[in-house]
């Protein structure tokens, strides 16, 4: 049994949830933090159940910057080292909203993009200092080209797959590896409601499993499942004069 | 895990697929939600686990299910005492899997590991060990139930609320909707069972070896050839089985394997039943010393093909699960073995099991001391209004009944005769709920 510690930032989505709980029954160490402390309070216990050696739960307001920066100060506070950061928060924004009211597209884009790269910030100086472990981030394949039906949502997660790649190449020096995780189709809460393509959808599941083979084997970006990089392959070599004419 | 998951996306249907009313799934991740769901969805909503219930008792009025799958985790779990405390849509599956490892086991397990925790309370299930351990439900130790008439979430045991636990055990979750259960489990000291395959030329060597052998074996269930008339009439192969005393305790590697279509007729007909039932028939001989079987094919067979019910085709398939009480039932099972034989139908899949004296806590628990028979039939005008009306006409003769979890038919009147508290769980129903079962049975 290993005892990594692992800090999960929105701990109580349906794939952190996931993720977490193939961890748990490794008897990992998990730190959740989130908004909803009653909620992380249900996850922490379910992971203690599985396995978990210890579980920690932490609130934090992905909106509030400065609260933002002090629980990632608090999570290395003990002097442990943390092994892996998963974030794995995040909103999905109705884009024909956001198209009316252009405050409700600066708060998507506040959480989804500008809170996540603040937050890996302030986790870069930590690991950087440490000098090992593994930041995990879960940006979206909706980030690799703006598209009519969620332009919001993809700059959102284009601009976190841009950091990331930066922070990468300078975490790279002090042996800290960085994770880009674009999932597909997923059948989650946040996807309720949706007329997704059922042949296209994935499970939590499935997507965590995905992950913990990356993070195990130290890959730069994984599409899960392994399909939507060939899709995404595709779309992104469509030329502008033509993709513009696509109603994708 | 995962490969057993719900398509909810184009509603949600019983596992027999019938009757054809696909139900809105209003899905239910956290346990702060419930109280606000029941009363958005209120009346005629009905808590809805892993849609293993064979007809219309998982189907609500409203055709809106409250999903309580999503709702999938442990609270607690003691390794030194058994005991584990969980949410209601864990799967046995996934208890098996925590706890198994750990040195123990289901105290009751049905035949398929994908139900959940809440339904196997709501159905009170009952398996192999009926004659030892009894039903689910009496290893249930205390639960929560949140109801739409009440602020706070109750909890509910033989000590508190002791008429509303009653009533949700075997209650086809009807008295509110379960937000946790605690779980007694029991030790094991081996992943395998010790099972034995006793073959059985008819009806009277059936009852003499289960006469001889249940008392001392923890499991006991019996295969019986439903197409075999005559002499052959009731042959079949008694199974018995007893957790190994020694062994690892480490999870089997499950390979499964989906039906992969709607075939336009039933592939279970006259035909294919008869050559099966022979072939398996011969191959249970042979095998009467005790041999070593992992758990998983020992307990689900049937699970290692996931959406099997997929091979009666289109129009879907009903169960027959019956109860005998003795001594009427011997010559109960016969006719009734006369008829489907006649019949023609019937499926490959039949069951015979001697159920014990344990009483449930259950009102309205379907298994009592007799002898139980279960077994499906392709559907078909035929089976409506000739078959199971002659089956029900022998089962109510012989003061038995029929088993709600596995419904799709049966009549008000054989219901509230079977099940004479029924009066007393509709009073203790919470106003929100309703099933087309219930609408169905009452008067």
């Amino acid at each position: 049994m290993s005892s990594e510690r692992i800090v999960v930032f929105g701990a109580t989505s349906a794939i952190t949830q996931a993720l977490a709980r193939q961890y748990a029954e490794e008897g990992a160490s998990l730190t959740l933090v989130g908004r909803d402390t009653g909620r992380l309070g249900e996850v922490a216990a379910d992971l203690r159940a599985r396995g978990a050696s210890e579980t920690t739960i932490q609130r934090f307001d992905a909106d509030n910057g400065e609260q933002l920066t002090a629980a990632v100060d608090q999570c290395f506070e003990a002097g442990n080292p943390v092994d892996l950061a998963i974030i794995g928060y995040g909103t999905l924004p109705d884009q024909a909203a956001c198209e009316r009211d252009p405050e409700e597209a600066a708060r998507a884009l506040a959480t989804n993009g500008v809170s996540v790269i603040v937050l890996l910030l302030a986790l870069a100086r930590h690991f950087e200092a440490q000098g090992h472990g593994s930041i995990a981030v879960f940006s979206s394949v909706a980030g690799d080209r703006g598209r009519p039906s969620n332009a919001v949502y993809g700059a959102a997660k284009g601009a976190v797959s841009i950091f990331l790649s930066g922070l990468r190449a300078r975490l790279h020096r002090s042996g800290v590896h960085v994770l880009t995780i674009k999932p597909g189709f997923v059948d989650t809460p946040m996807t309720q409601g949706l007329a997704l393509p059922q042949l296209l959808l994935s499970t939590p599941e499935r997507v965590a499993a995905d992950v913990r083979k990356a993070i195990r084997r130290r890959r730069n970006t994984l599409y899960t499942p392994w399909f939507w990089r060939w899709i995404l392959l595709i779309i992104r070599s469509i030329p502008e004069p033509i993709f513009k004419r696509l109603s994708l | 895990m995962g490969a057993q998951e719900l398509d909810t996306s184009s509603g949600l249907l019983p596992w027999g697929r019938y009757p054809q009313r696909p139900q809105t799934a209003v899905p239910c991740h956290w346990k702060d939600q419930i109280q606000g769901l029941l009363t958005e969805h209120s009346p005629g909503l009905l808590p809805f686990g892993n849609g293993r219930s064979y007809g219309d008792s998982c189907l609500a009025t409203n055709d809106r299910v409250l999903h309580t799958r999503p709702l999938d985790r442990f609270i607690e779990a003691d390794w030194e005492t058994g005991r584990v405390v969980a949410q209601p849509g864990v799967l046995l599956d996934e208890i098996i899997h925590l706890a198994l490892p750990r040195g123990w086991f289901l105290p009751v397990t049905p035949g398929t590991r994908f139900i959940t925790l809440g339904g196997a309370i709501a159905n009170d299930v009952h398996g192999k060990n009926h004659h030892h351990a009894g039903t689910f439900g009496r290893h249930i130790r205390r639960l929560g139930l949140v109801r739409s008439d009440r602020d706070e979430p109750l909890t509910c045991s033989l000590n508190e609320h002791p008429e509303l636990f009653r009533a949700t055990i075997a209650g086809l979750g009807l008295t509110g909707v379960i937000n946790w259960a605690e779980l007694q489990l029991r030790p094991v000291r081996s992943a395998a069972i010790t099972t034995r395959t006793l073959p059985f030329p008819d009806l009277d060597t059936f009852f003499e070896l289960s006469a001889e052998h249940d008392e001392t074996h923890e499991y006991a269930v019996a295969w019986v050839d439903c197409a075999a008339r005559g002499r052959a009439l009731g042959r079949g192969l008694y199974m018995l089985g007893d957790h190994a005393e020694d062994g690892d305790l480490s999870l089997p590697r499950s390979r499964q394997r989906r039906f992969p279509v709607d075939p336009p007729l039933s592939l279970v007909n006259r035909w294919s039943v008869r050559l099966f039932n022979s072939l398996y028939f011969r191959r249970g001989h042979g095998r009467d010393a005790p041999h070593r079987v992992s758990y998983q094919p020992y307990f689900f067979p049937l699970d290692a093909i996931l959406e099997w019910n997929r091979v009666y085709g289109r129009r879907g398939f009903q169960q027959f699960q019956c109860l005998l009480p003795e001594p009427a039932a011997r010559d109960a099972l016969r006719a009734i073995l006369e008829s489907i034989a006649d019949s023609g139908s019937g499926s490959p899949l039949a069951v015979l099991k001697r159920c014990g004296d344990r009483p449930s806590p259950g009102l309205i628990s379907f298994p009592a001391p007799g002898i139980t028979l279960a077994l499906d039939f392709p559907n078909s005008q035929r089976l409506t209004h000739r078959t199971l009306p002659r089956l029900d006409a022998i089962v109510r003769e012989a003061g038995g009944r029929l088993y709600p979890a596995k419904d799709a038919h049966m009549s008000g009147s054989d219901f509230r005769a079977g099940y004479p508290d029924w009066e007393r769980l509709e009073t203790l129903r919470d106003p929100a709920l309703m099933s087309q079962f219930w609408e169905r049975v009452l008067p």
